[in-house]
C-alpha cells in the first residue's frame, strides 16, 4: 500500500483497475462538485471573495517573517510555547523530546495533513507509543494500516462493507453492515481514548498573527476534544498557516468548507488562544506549537512557486481533477495527491523523487478554475515541467553509454524547434512522413501499430492502443492555398 | 477586416478542410483573409512538455512572422494554439523587448468562434446541416479563453441542425498533448467519460473548437465503431445541407 511517487505510472494502472475505488471517486466528484455549486451561490460575490483571499495571501507571504514574528509574540504571551522544526526528522525528534520530558504514554490526534507530512506518526511508534488518529476517517485507516488517499475525505476509497470487516477484525465485533452500528463503535473506543489520553496532537488550519489564536476546523467535534481533554496539547502547523488580522477570518471561513465539501460551515471551529490560565478553567495545562519549515521557504523564494504556499487545503481541486478522479489519491504515492499535490510535493521531497507528477495532467485547468484562492495550478505545474527537464538534460549529460528514455524525447523535441522554424524542412517532412504513413493507414485511419513501427514511433503506439490516429492529409492547407491562389492570379 | 489565419500544425497536415471551412467562413462574414505560408507551429507542444528554449525558438519566429503581415487581427481555429500565442509572454521573463512585442501579438489574436461573435458580431453565417449535435467545450478555450456561449449560439443558428447539451460538455477530454501518450491508460479513462456522454446524447455529430480534442474524441469514436462524426465548428459553419 505504501506507494512512492516514483513509480506513479505503474500506481495509477493499478488504481484504474480498482472498480471499487472507481466507483467511488465517480461519487465523490459528482457530490462534492454539485454541493461545492449550490454553496457558492449562498455567498453575494463569490469571485470578489476569492480575490480577496488570494490578496491577504499574497500579502501575509510577501511579509512572511514579519508576520510570522508577530504570532509567535502574542502567542507566546498567550501563553503558547513555541518550537521551530527546520524539516521533517527536526519536528520529529522536537515532539518525541517534548513527549518524553513530559514523561507521557498515551496519545490521541486529531486529524492533521502536516503531521502526515513528517510522518509522525511512524516516528512514535518507532518510539514505543501507540498514537490514536480519533477524526473517523483516519482512525480507519490508522486501522488498515494505510495511508490518506484524499485531503479532506481520507477514507474515501473504502467501502462500507471493507469498513465493517476492517472493525471487525480489529475492534472485534460482531459482522454487521449497519452504518450506526459501525459509527457507534468507533465513537465508544475513541471515547475511552479520549478519556485516558496524556497528550492531544493536531494540526492548524489558520493561526492569527494580530491575536496569537490559531484555529482548527472540524466536522466530528474529536479536534475539539483532542485540544482540550488532555494535560498538554501540540499542534503542528507549517509557516505558511498565518493571517494577519482576525477579521480575514471571514474571507477564509466562507471560501474553505464551501469548496472543500460544499458546507456554509464546518460543524466545529475551534479558536485556541493559549493555555488555561487559572486553576478553574477548562483546557490542556500546556500548549505547544511546533512551527515547520520542511521546504517552504524554498518555494517562498520564486515568485511562481510562491503561490503554492497560499493552499488552505480545501481539496476541491482534488474533486474537479480528470485525473484524480481516475486514480484517487494512493497513485501520487504522497501525503498530498491530485492536483495540488502534484506540485507541492516535488517541491517538498525533491523534484528528481517526484518528477513524473508535474506531467501526471492534462493541463485542463479545472484545478484552477475551482481553487478558493487562485492558486494557478497550471502555471505551477508547467513551472516544474521546465525544471524537471533541465534536471535531465544535466543528468543525461553527466551519462555515458545506455540512450534514456529522456534524451530521445529531448532529441525529438530538438529537431522538431529546429526542422519547424524553417518553411522547406517543415514542408519536406510532412511529404516524407505521408509517404512513410501508407504502409500503416487504412482507409484514412491509422489502427493499432505493432512491430517496426512501434519501436520508431513509441507515442504513435501509446497512442494507437487505444485509439485510431488520423492520416496526414492527400494536400496540406497549405497546398490547397497555393493552388486556389495561382489559380485566381490566372 | 482583413484578418491573417493561424492554421496550426495539425490542421495543416492532417485536416485541411478546417482551414479552408474557415476561410470560407470568414469570407462569408465579409473578411478579407491572408496566409503567410512561413508559418508552422506555435511551439505550444515543447512548452506543454517543459521545453521551454525549443518553444521559445519557435515563439519568435511566430511573432517575426505574424508582425510583418499587415491585418487587424489573427484569427486561429484552435482554442489552445491561441491560449498558446496568449502565453508566448511567459517565455520571456527576463526580456521585456520580447514580452512586449508578444504581447501585442496576443491582442490581436483569436480564435476563430469567438472573433465572429465577439469581434465581428457574427452569430449567424447562413450554415445548414441536418440532424442533432452537441457541444465539447475544449479546456484551453473554455478556461484560458472564457470561450462558452459564444459557439453554442452559432450552433444554435445553423438551419436544420438541433442543438443538445452535452452532459459533461466542460469535462476535460482526456487529451492534454503529450499527456495522452505518457499516461495513455489514464487518458483513454477520462475520455470514456465523454465517449458514454456523447453516445447517450444520440447526435450525428460532436463539435468543438480544437482539433486536438476532434482527434481524441473522434480516435476513440472510430475505434470503438461508432458512427458518430467529430466536426470542427468551422466545418459546421461551412456546412451547407
Ligand atoms: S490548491 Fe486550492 S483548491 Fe487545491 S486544496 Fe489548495 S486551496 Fe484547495
Amino acid at each position: 500500500m505504501n506507494q512512492s511517487p516514483e513509480t506513479f505510472d505503474t500506481n495509477a494502472i493499478q488504481a484504474l483497475n480498482d472498480r471499487q475505488l472507481r466507483a467511488a471517486l465517480l461519487n465523490l466528484a459528482s457530490t462534492f462538485g454539485e454541493r461545492r455549486k449550490l454553496a457558492i451561490l449562498s455567498v453575494n460575490d463569490w469571485e470578489g471573495l476569492r480575490a480577496q483571499a488570494r490578496s491577504i495571501k499574497d500579502e501575509t507571504l510577501a511579509n512572511l517573517d514579519q508576520y510570522l514574528e508577530q504570532f509567535v509574540l502574542k502567542a507566546e504571551n498567550n501563553g503558547a510555547q513555541i518550537h521551530w522544526a527546520l524539516n521533517g526528522e527536526a519536528a520529529q525528534r522536537l515532539i518525541l523530546d517534548l513527549l518524553k520530558e513530559k514523561n507521557v504514554r498515551r496519545i490521541v490526534k486529531s486529524k492533521s495533513m502536516t503531521t502526515e507530512e513528517i510522518h509522525l506518526n511512524e516516528a512514535l511508534e518507532r518510539a514505543g507509543y501507540a498514537p490514536v488518529e480519533t477524526d473517523l476517517g483516519e482512525w480507519i485507516i490508522q486501522l488498515a494500516h494505510e495511508t490518506p488517499s484524499h485531503i479532506v475525505v481520507p477514507a474515501i476509497h473504502k467501502s462500507k462493507r471493507q469498513i465493517a470487516e476492517l472493525f471487525v477484525e480489529k475492534v472485534g465485533i460482531e459482522p454487521t453492515d449497519n452504518v450506526d452500528e459501525l459509527t457507534k463503535t468507533a465513537r465508544r473506543v475513541l471515547r475511552e481514548r479520549f478519556a485516558e489520553a496524556d497528550v492531544g496532537i493536531s494540526g492548524v488550519n489558520f493561526a492569527v498573527a494580530e491575536t496569537g489564536t490559531f484555529l482548527i476546523l472540524e466536522n466530528e467535534g474529536n479536534a475539539r476534544l483532542t485540544t482540550s481533554l488532555p494535560k498538554i496539547h501540540i499542534a503542528v502547523m507549517g509557516i505558511e498557516k498565518v493571517i494577519p488580522r482576525l477579521a480575514d477570518l471571514d474571507v477564509f471561513l466562507k471560501l474553505l468548507p464551501r469548496s472543500g465539501t460544499g458546507q456554509q460551515l464546518t460543524a466545529y471551529q475551534s479558536l485556541i488562544t493559549g493555555a488555561k490560565r487559572q486553576p478553574d478553567d477548562e483546557g490542556p495545562e500546556e500548549v505547544h506549537l511546533v512551527i515547520l519549515d520542511n521546504g517552504r521557504s524554498r518555494m517562498l523564494a520564486h515568485p511562481v512557486t510562491r503561490q503554492s504556499l497560499a493552499c488552505i487545503r480545501c481539496g476541491a481541486c482534488l474533486n474537479a481533477c480528470p485525473v484524480y478522479q481516475q486514480i484517487g489519491g494512493h497513485a501520487y504515492g504522497s501525503v498530498y495527491p491530485g492536483p495540488i499535490g502534484a506540485v507541492i510535493t516535488p517541491q517538498l521531497s525533491g523534484i528528481e523523487k517526484a518528477r513524473q507528477l508535474p506531467f501526471a495532467s492534462s493541463l485542463c485547468g479545472a484545478c484552477r478554475e475551482v481553487c478558493p484562492v487562485k492558486i494557478d495550478i497550471p502555471e505551477l505545474l508547467l513551472h516544474l515541467r521546465a525544471e524537471v527537464k533541465q534536471g535531465a538534460a544535466s543528468r543525461a549529460a553527466s551519462q555515458t553509454g545506455k540512450v534514456s528514455k529522456h534524451r530521445i524525447e529531448r532529441l525529438a523535441f530538438r529537431f522538431y524547434a529546429f526542422a519547424w522554424s524553417k518553411k522547406l524542412t517543415y514542408e519536406w517532412g510532412m511529404k516524407i512522413a505521408r509517404v512513410f504513413q501508407r504502409s500503416i493507414a487504412r482507409k484514412g485511419r491509422i489502427g493499432k501499430v505493432s512491430g517496426l513501427f512501434a519501436g520508431l514511433a513509441p507515442a504513435l503506439e501509446a497512442w494507437t492502443d487505444w485509439r485510431d490516429a488520423p492520416t496526414i492529409a492527400e494536400r496540406s492547407f497549405r497546398e490547397v492555398w497555393r493552388e486556389a491562389e495561382k489559380t485566381k492570379g490566372k | 477586416m482583413r484578418v491573417s489565419l493561424f492554421v496550426t500544425c495539425l490542421i495543416d497536415q492532417l485536416w485541411p478542410s478546417i482551414g479552408t471551412s474557415t476561410v470560407e467562413v470568414l469570407r462569408r462574414a465579409g473578411c478579407e483573409v491572408v496566409f503567410d505560408e512561413r508559418q508552422t507551429c506555435c511551439g505550444q507542444p515543447a512548452f506543454n512538455t517543459g521545453y521551454r528554449s525549443e518553444a521559445q525558438r519557435l515563439a519568435k519566429r511566430f511573432i517575426e512572422i505574424f508582425e510583418e503581415t499587415d491585418s487587424e487581427a489573427i484569427v486561429s481555429p484552435s482554442g489552445s494554439c491561441t491560449a498558446m500565442v496568449h502565453h508566448f509572454q511567459e517565455l520571456f521573463p527576463d526580456d521585456e523587448n520580447w514580452r512586449n512585442r508578444a504581447r501585442a501579438i496576443a491582442e490581436r489574436t483569436f480564435e476563430f468562434g469567438s472573433f465572429l461573435v465577439k469581434v465581428l458580431n457574427v452569430d449567424n453565417v447562413g450554415a445548414s446541416f441536418r440532424g442533432r449535435v452537441t457541444w465539447h467545450d475544449a479546456c484551453h478555450g473554455l478556461r484560458d479563453l472564457q470561450i462558452h456561449s459564444e459557439p453554442r449560439r452559432l450552433i444554435q443558428n445553423v438551419k436544420g441542425a438541433e442543438f443538445v447539451e452535452l452532459a459533461n460538455a466542460d469535462a476535460c477530454c482526456g487529451f492534454g498533448g503529450t499527456f495522452s501518450v505518457k499516461y495513455p491508460e489514464i487518458s483513454v479513462a477520462i475520455l470514456d467519460h465523454k465517449i458514454a456522454a456523447i453516445e447517450q446524447a444520440e447526435v450525428r455529430a460532436v463539435v468543438s473548437g480544437d482539433a486536438s480534442c476532434l482527434m481524441q474524441i473522434g480516435g476513440r469514436l472510430s475505434r470503438l465503431g461508432s458512427k458518430v462524426q467529430v466536426l470542427h465548428l468551422a466545418e459546421l459553419l461551412a456546412s451547407n445541407e
